[in-house]
């Protein structure tokens, strides 16, 4: 009877993005998709960013660089070398995780706030290389094919499945978010957030943990770059690795609550509906950034822990039902 | 047969500053060490030097009679050797089951969540922190916070055991208490070794003694041979006759 209970953690999340996937086709209204579509990419890439940031305590400022790396490696396949989408999305997520584990080994022994400027750093490394990279097209980027779609039905076909697959990855990314959670290598992750030199006295192997976790920070945000650029018809550096898009995503992950597995999806759903207010605005369309930059401000000095964190913290039995 | 920890020669140095010379001595299992000193004198930079914080510039440190000089913390952890911190670090954002079952996760013999938690249950009870599992590390005093960096060590079932000063700061009930705690480890076949300040404590449960000022390994003895060192009691001890007090006061 109370064990459904013990999974509500997981249960709340999955409904939510169920009833996103469906909203659209229900009120039959493709508006309405493109803002499902909005909501569940930023759901999955804050999920994926939360690994990091909320469970090992990495402040990325650069994560937005998998999805621009995933995003360019699955086009160029699924656009110059006719792989199918679904294999796309497989070799970009691996890419991602394999650049994130390269990356790993070489940053994540760095703290604080040097970690944070490294991935600044490689987040502007990667967009200057990628300008200089012909096979992606240097600083023009790919467009695609229109005979891409055609095998998936047309235009309309094509962008309708990627909106299923968005659900899919977003979907995953909660799983994959709760099972770290609720697993050992979850434990060790937290143990080093709260402090790393005393998680390796205890044993916690913590190179290889925070290594591990940056890679699983990485790969579905690789995939979702490949939906994302593949809806998009076309992809190029600037679109590919926006910085303040990477600022967005910790202003979502730190609103809804860091180290939650339903704090980011919160967070993803309010930040994105304020974001839709501001860009249609009259008064705030031009200054939407510096409110978000407020928003951070204001989280940061009053609420560190975000909504989630603050619920759990003001209600204790919150805590066995929102890991 | 092979004392559990050797530690042979042991130097280290912070620039200009000599923080342990030459450290030399044997701790057979199923003892307790005592290491005592002045302030300053190096004690918790020996600790670090044998669980993998520091590597020493000269000499070896022998586990189970193999060379771990330079290993990583955690390498001496899964080689089951735990400690306490003198500045107690809880992992405060956890609860204290979570911060136990930690311990037992990532110690010696690896355990998964759930016999982690069955280890947490018997550890927590072991050190008189059942009642507050659930609350957050943070919210612990700091008696409780020693209690708990105690039950954390322990749930890593470890071979070796280094207690940075856990009597500090704690009154004399209190004292009493984590001294019963510290026999009942002992009484385990858990080796240890205890850094203290509360002279009369340390001297009732050790079975030998080292002495260190100013890095120098000064005495090396039982409690009565390191109480009537002329040398201790002027490095340290002070008073001559307090040697006959603390001796005196153990029956």
């Amino acid at each position: 009877m109370k064990n459904w209970r013990n999974h509500l953690g997981l249960i709340v999340p999955l409904l939510v993005v169920t009833g996103l996937a469906i909203w659209p086709a229900l009120t039959d209204s493709v508006s309405n998709r493109e803002n499902a579509f909005t909501i569940l990419k930023a759901i999955a890439l804050a999920s994926s960013l939360n690994i990091l940031l909320g469970y090992t305590g990495y402040v990325s400022f650069g994560h937005i660089v998998f999805f621009g790396f995933g995003g360019y490696v699955g086009l160029y396949f699924l656009n110059e070398q006719g792989w199918s989408i679904w294999t796309s999305l497989l070799i970009a997520g691996i890419s991602s995780g394999i650049l994130a584990y390269l990356l790993g080994k070489a940053i994540l022994r760095l703290r604080g706030a040097y970690f944070a400027l490294a991935t600044i750093g490689i987040n502007e490394a990667v967009k200057a290389f990628i300008n200089n990279f012909d096979l992606f097209g240097g600083p023009i980027g790919m467009t695609l094919n229109f005979k891409v779609y055609k095998e998936y039905g047309g235009a309309a076909e094509a962008l309708s499945m990627a909106f299923y697959i968005m659900a899919g990855l977003a979907l995953a990314a909660i799983v994959l978010s709760y099972l770290i959670r609720v697993s050992k290598f979850g434990l060790g992750l937290l143990a080093i957030r709260e402090n790393e030199d005393a998680a390796e006295v205890m044993g916690v192997v913590a190179p290889d943990a925070k290594t591990w976790a940056y890679v699983l920070s990485a790969i579905i945000p690789g995939m979702v770059g490949v939906l994302f650029f593949f809806k998009n018809g076309n992809v190029e550096p600037h679109g590919a690795f926006p910085l303040h898009a990477s600022i967005e995503l910790l202003v979502m992950v730190m609103l809804g609550g860091q180290g939650t597995v339903l704090g980011p999806i919160l967070g993803a759903f309010a930040y994105q509906g304020m974001r839709g207010y501001l860009v249609t605005s009259d008064f705030f369309k031009d200054i939407q950034l510096s409110v978000s930059g407020v928003i951070l401000l204001i989280i940061v000095l009053f609420i560190p822990a975000g909504a989630v964190g603050w619920l759990r913290n003001r209600f204790a039995p919150l805590r066995r039902v929102l890991p | 047969m092979t004392p559990l920890l050797q530690v042979e020669g042991v130097t280290k140095r912070f620039g200009g500053l000599q923080a342990l010379t030459s450290v030399t001595f044997d701790l057979p299992e199923g003892q307790i060490l005592g290491l005592i000193g002045p302030n300053g004198a190096g004690k918790t930079t020996l600790f670090n030097c044998i669980n993998g914080v520091y590597t020493p510039e000269v000499g070896r440190v022998l586990f189970h009679g193999e060379d771990v000089t330079g290993s990583k913390t955690y390498a001496m952890a899964k080689r089951g050797l735990a400690r306490t911190h003198q500045i107690v670090q809880p992992l405060e954002e956890l609860t204290v089951r979570e911060n136990v079952i930690a311990g037992a996760c990532f110690g010696r013999e690896n355990h998964s969540l759930g016999s982690a938690g069955e280890i947490a249950s018997e550890v927590m009870e072991f050190v008189g922190l059942e009642k507050r599992a659930d609350q957050l590390a943070a919210s612990l005093n700091v008696a409780q916070k020693k209690r708990l960096e105690m039950a954390r060590a322990l749930a890593a079932r470890p071979y070796l055991l280094l207690l940075d000063e856990v009597l500090a700061g704690l009154n004399p009930s209190e004292i009493a208490g984590m001294v019963e705690i510290v026999k009942k480890i002992r009484d385990r076949g858990i080796t240890i070794i205890m850094i203290e300040h509360v002279m009369k404590a340390v001297m009732n449960v050790s079975d030998r003694m080292v002495v260190l000022d100013y890095g120098q390994q000064i005495a090396e003895g039982t409690p009565e041979e390191i109480a009537n060192n002329p040398q201790v009691i002027e490095a340290y001890l002070g008073d001559p006759n307090l040697a006959k007090k603390l001796m005196g006061e153990d029956e």
